[in-house]
């Protein structure tokens, strides 16, 4: 077991829907799909968000396309026109979760 | 190029309203296409056309559209490229007249059908369809709309497809909507092209990825994507996205040959995962997709294949988009220079905060930031900023109802120039602007009530 950032396996983009971020998650290889599984729970995106994310963080997956899809409530300030941020609409957030640190 | 029965090449060519001036142009120059979409409506566009409406009954669209259209005229009447934009706003019909006007400029007066797509704006039935028991609640937060009704902005409904689809089948060679989904742009052409029907579920669905896939422009050909990035070719000449859609719902994504950028597994499926939520039930006013069932391929150099798209029956509900007014704001900022960039940076937050206090000016919000630092992912993240980092920009906003406290806001930033910590600059141009605050509330309206109309004229 090796303990590594997020992006040795995968990448990502993020999008916005009011106050609520989209994090698209991706394998950079089929094999790594399992390993996000495992490790990348709507428990530990939630943890790894919590300055960020007031809401709840909901999972989905995508096995066909080796991904999976996040959904951070009360992650926005507000929502792209209202929030204070630099990064109104959440654009960043896809790197932030490759910061995460995972077991492989 | 595959062995296709039949297909139809449709160019997108905006992702946004903003988005570049002359990718139109290179797609309509840049090699054979059927169709050119261009999608300029992001939620925040209905509020700003609308507010220009209310000045001028002749404004309230998309001006970069017609001129556009001038511009590309030649290759666009001559070759027979048709052209679908959401460039109306919440004035299509006279979006429709200023393209007519356009082509009229570049020589081309009376040679096409223009179509114009209306019933998505309900701002003037509001009161009515509240009297009549159409709630409009927030899907989000299941709040009634009288709570913000005196502030509402604007009202639009997303129409579907099949309104485009009726305009091309009357002949119109360029079709301007106001609101409808931003994938109805290049789905309409594949309804009218292949004859696809209302309960067509997985054709329409496989329409709907398609797309999804280009409704962003180059986001689907190497922009914005973090797979090896620094060896994408020529993002300078970044060729937009093309959607070769086929009558069995089958469909590949391409560019024009000889353009920069790099269509790849890795960067459609970043645009496939993009802005949306739960993957089986993708919501359109058409058909509900299930991504989930989507199977792709690179099948050559700048070209991935889709097939096994799957679809289920739309719901009786459109989506409304309704913005309303929900306050001010203002942002500034100040540069901070080595050595301890981020503790003087930090220093001058705490002097300004407190002067905010002592005026006795009230927010809803106040939020500082130290770009450079951890402005996008937060001190968690980003962990602590080392002393030696060249520099830092303090970037302060305050939010809140009360306009001429976040007016006075304004004038507390730059005094700190001379009055706060040391080894500070900061930009010219004066103090920050206030800007009103627009807020959007999502609503569900039942199809019954809505009726899109269609009108084709010659141009």
């Amino acid at each position: 077991m090796a303990r590594v950032q997020l992006r040795e396996i995968a990448h990502a983009r993020s999008g916005d829907k009011g106050d609520c971020s989209n994090i698209g998650l991706i394998a950079l290889r089929p094999e790594h799909y399992e390993v996000m599984v495992r490790e990348v729970t709507a428990e530990r995106v939630k943890e790894h968000f919590r300055e960020l994310c007031r809401g709840r963080v909901e999972r989905f997956e995508l096995p066909n396309l080796h991904a999976l899809n996040f959904l951070l409530y009360e992650a926005l300030d507000g929502g792209g026109t209202v929030s204070l941020r630099t990064d109104a609409q959440g654009k960043t957030f896809s790197a932030a979760l490759l910061r995460m640190k995972i077991e492989i | 190029m595959g062995n296709y029965s039949f297909m139809i090449r449709i160019a997108n060519a905006q992702g946004f309203w903003g988005d570049s001036l002359e990718a139109p142009i290179e797609q309509l120059r840049g090699g054979p296409i059927d169709y050119l979409t261009l999608d300029y409506l992001a939620e925040v566009t209905m509020s700003i056309l609308q507010k220009q409406f209310a000045r001028d009954p002749l404004a309230g669209y998309a001006r970069d559209f017609p001129q556009m259209i001038e511009r590309g005229a030649k290759e666009i009447v001559e070759r027979g490229v048709k052209v679908v934009a959401n460039a109306g706003g919440v004035n299509p019909e006279t979006c429709g007249a200023a393209v007519g006007a356009a082509l009229g400029r570049a020589g081309y007066k009376g040679r096409l059908k223009i179509g114009v797509v209306t019933g998505d704006n309900i701002l003037s039935r509001l009161d009515d369809l509240m009297a009549r028991g159409i709630e409009l609640r927030n899907m989000d937060t299941g709040e009634a709309l009288e709570s913000i009704q005196s502030r509402v902005r604007s009202a639009n409904v997303y129409l579907g497809a099949f309104p485009i689809a009726e305009a091309l089948g009357a002949g119109a060679q360029i079709v301007v909507t106001g609101r409808c989904s931003d994938v109805a742009l290049s789905l309409g052409p594949s309804i009218h092209e292949f004859g696809w029907k209302r309960d067509d579920w997985d054709l329409l669905a496989a329409g709907v990825v398609g797309g999804h896939v280009v409704e962003c422009g180059a986001q689907a050909t190497g922009g914005n994507c973090q797979v090896d990035w620094e060896t994408i070719p020529d993002l300078a000449g970044i060729g937009y996205p093309i959607l070769e859609a086929e009558p069995d719902g089958r469909f590949a994504i391409t560019k024009h040959p000889d353009t920069g950028g790099r269509v790849t597994v890795a960067g459609v499926t970043e645009q496939l995962v993009y802005e949306i939520g739960d993957p089986r039930a993708y919501i359109t006013p058409d058909v509900i997709a299930d991504f989930t069932t989507i199977q792709l391929e690179q099948v050559g150099k700048d070209r991935v294949r889709f097939w096994g798209v799957q679809g289920r029956p739309a719901t009786e509900f459109y989506k409304v988009s309704i913005s309303y007014s929900a306050g001010f704001k203002a942002a500034g900022t100040m540069t901070y220079g080595w050595p301890d960039a981020v503790k003087k940076a930090r220093a001058a937050d705490r002097i300004l905060r407190t002067r905010l206090e002592r005026l006795g000016l009230k927010f809803a919000a106040i939020h500082s930031e130290y770009v450079g630092a951890n402005a996008c992912h937060g001190d968690l993240l980003s962990g602590e900023p080392s002393p030696d980092i060249a520099e830092v920009t303090l970037r302060v906003g305050v939010r809140g109802d009360d306009a001429a406290a976040v007016e006075r806001f304004t004038r507390e930033i730059a005094p700190l120039a001379l009055n706060g910590p040391p080894v500070v600059t900061y930009p010219s141009g004066g103090k920050p602007k206030v800007e009103e605050v627009v807020a959007y509330w999502p609503a569900l309206i039942p199809k019954s009530e809505v009726t899109a109309r269609v009108t084709v004229k010659e141009g």
